[in-house]
């Protein structure tokens, strides 16, 4: 069984010039163990999907159809009490602002106790869990202001890990580190992941990081999942033109050319272009794109692009 | 050895920040120690400044820009004193030196709509005869940094997301056409593919508009794709300097070795997590060399001599122990090996 599955999912934002579709009918799923990589621009609706997932999109947002299937239970029929049981004991996050995610005037380990609390669970062990997350002795003592960027984002994961969830989602986790650092909490990430035999949706926009991280990868482009695949395939040969411009607007460290951005700018998601949303931006774009929405097929083998010539 | 013929536009010489905390300043941190660099010489450029956070990289662009006074040393346009500068040269100085900053949530003011930042430049520097070439003047810059105008100009702050207040800031240095703009974190905010984008713009300013950038960033990929010099900075002081090339393709600084091997990279080969986790030995925090602390190659010498910077080569210097054997460069003589 897949240790989370989400299918067809759609979630919209109602806004006074028309309803915004941020995540339209996106389908994938995680097997146990499984990291898997979420990449996009921002405003493809990569956070948004993540905090569908978690059932914490707050209205003028409102989830319209899908499924969020975390092992054999569908989150998006759950309750409002149901769902609170769920979060952190079955599915945790990993929130994009650790710098702001920790409350300023506790100490941290009491932060972590009241997580705990919280689902009903006795607090204990928490200086283990926090060696578990390579913190030394006494941070529990310690407040937010007292500890470094990479160190507050070690106890977020702490408190995400905290009630052994099987699904981890880690919003651009190491988006404010530098990269010394932001190899240690990726390090640490993946050492709990293993020990709880977690499966991790990692989020973000470098593809770098998916890169060295991930073992499969989605790209999203304006709402849609628009290519599915081991990350070596994506390396390798990616099938989706947007997906080879994400990757060639990179900085190499191999070698230095002109930067190239990929030309244009993300589409209106209330206003999006006719058949593929990608076709203005396309350089292979033809008649048949601007008239035709291609959708993800497979390409071979756990390989799926949506785009008419992939 | 420094024999310069032209006053640099802008110069910190030998310039130190320290915070004191606590009970009569007991608690000191240096934030930057007696560094010196000269900024719009010879011909123009993009240099580089790289380092964690709390290396001294946004104390030297505050210093600069004349928004922190620096406890020791002096920072110079034009040869004079910033302190000292008055009308007129005052006035030049604020013009010449513009600045983008990191923050892009504190650099706008809420209760204006966004136009103001780029209205306020346009009338004062009178850049504009008319409302209307005012006005296609901003919506180019605005075009020039990846932004519609109809969905920027008229709103407030608060409706734009943080890369879009980000690239406003840049379209406003880009309105004023200075000499230098001192960029602290320009891009650290915005998307991969966007990043690209303004970069490439920055790099025009330089090549066709005869701008200098100081680019301070924590990214050393994009460092090296848009600069001609990097500077890498380390606890208040310039631990290897040089070429850009020549920093990055042979670093000589455990440090820089450090950051480049922890620059994920989009590859086959899947190495990053693997390696071997970083030093740290915190009993050795005060050493004379700031890194011996984190430092694989640590030494005697290490612990008792501060390493000044070793000229490796004519374009390239660092300061460590392993690098002694080659000539000492002054500090003040970091500008020597720059292009």
């Amino acid at each position: 069984m897949n240790a989370l599955r989400i299918e067809g999912l759609r979630v919209s934002f109602d806004h006074p010039l028309g309803v915004v579709r941020a995540v339209d009918d996106v389908s994938f799923a995680l097997r146990p163990n499984e990291r898997f990589g979420l990449v996009g621009e921002s405003g493809s609706g990569k956070s948004t999907m993540a905090l569908a997932i978690m059932r914490m999109i707050r209205p003028p947002g409102h989830i319209d159809g899908g499924d969020i299937l975390l092992g054999d239970t569908n989150l998006s029929t759950l309750s409002g009490d149901a769902i609170r049981r769920t979060r952190l004991a079955g599915i945790a996050m990993v929130p994009q602002g650790s710098m702001n995610a920790l409350n300023p005037v506790m100490r941290v380990g009491a932060q972590v106790a009241d997580a705990m609390r919280d689902h009903g669970v006795q607090p204990r062990d928490i200086d283990q869990l926090m060696a578990r997350v390579g913190l030394p002795a006494g941070t529990v003592e310690k407040y937010p202001h007292e500890l470094s960027g990479g160190m507050k984002q070690r106890v977020c994961i702490a408190i995400a890990i905290c009630l052994r969830p099987t699904v981890i989602i880690a919003d651009e986790p190491t988006s404010a580190l530098d990269v010394v650092v932001q190899r240690q909490v990726m390090r640490t990430l993946a050492v709990v992941q293993q020990d709880l035999n977690a499966a991790i949706l990692l989020i973000g926009h470098d593809m770098g990081l998916m890169a060295q991280f991930v073992d499969r990868l989605g790209v999203m482009y304006a709402g849609r999942l628009v290519e599915i695949a081991p990350i070596a395939e994506i390396v390798r040969k990616p099938r989706h033109p947007y997906t080879e411009m994400l990757i060639a607007s990179l900085p190499s460290m191999d070698h230095k050319d002109a930067l190239r951005g990929i030309p244009g700018l993300a589409p209106l998601l209330r206003d999006l272009p006719s058949g593929c949303a990608f076709h203005p931006r396309c350089p292979k774009a033809r008649d048949r794109c601007r008239a035709e929405r291609p959708l993800p097929r497979e390409i071979e083998g756990g390989v799926l692009a949506a785009c008419h010539f992939a | 050895m420094s024999f310069r013929v032209t006053t640099p536009l802008l110069q910190a010489d030998r310039a130190g920040r320290i915070y004191g905390s606590g009970m009569l300043g007991s608690a000191r941190t240096v934030a930057l120690d007696d560094f010196s660099l000269s900024v719009g010489t010879g011909s123009p450029s993009i240099t580089a400044i790289v380092g964690e956070s709390g290396s001294g990289k946004t104390t030297l662009a505050r210093l600069l820009l004349g928004l922190t006074t620096p406890t020791s040393g002096t920072i110079r346009y034009r040869g004079e004193d910033i302190a000292r500068l008055s009308g007129d040269s005052r006035r030049a100085y604020r013009t010449d030196i513009q600045a983008i900053f990191q923050d892009p949530y504190g650099v706008f003011n809420p209760f204006y709509r966004v136009d103001h930042v780029l209205t306020t430049p346009v009338r004062k520097f009178r850049l504009a005869s008319s409302r209307s070439e005012a006005r296609a003047l901003i919506e180019q810059a605005l075009r020039t940094v990846g932004l519609r105008p109809e969905e920027i100009l008229g709103r407030y702050p608060h409706q734009l997301s943080g890369g879009q207040r980000q690239r406003t800031m840049v379209a406003r240095a880009l309105l004023l056409k200075p000499k230098i703009i001192i960029a602290d974190e320009p891009v650290s905010m915005v998307d991969a593919s966007l990043r690209a984008t303004i970069l490439g713009s920055l790099r025009r300013l330089t090549d066709e508009l005869g701008i200098s950038i100081l680019y301070i960033t924590h990214d050393l990929a994009t460092a090296w794709q848009v600069s001609d010099n990097i500077i890498v900075m380390y606890r208040a002081s310039a631990v290897e300097a040089g070429q850009a090339e020549a920093v990055v393709k042979t670093p000589a600084h455990p440090y820089t070795k450090l950051l480049v091997g922890s620059i994920p990279q989009v590859s086959l080969t899947r190495d990053w997590l693997a390696t071997e986790p970083d030093v740290q030995r915190p009993e050795e925090r005060d050493a004379a060399c700031r890194f011996a602390d984190r430092c694989p190659f640590t030494m005697a010498v290490c612990h008792t001599q501060r390493p000044p910077l070793s000229r490796i080569s004519p374009c390239h210097a660092a300061a460590c122990h392993l690098h002694g054997q080659h000539a000492d460069l002054a500090a003040e003589d970091l500008n020597d090996v720059l292009a």
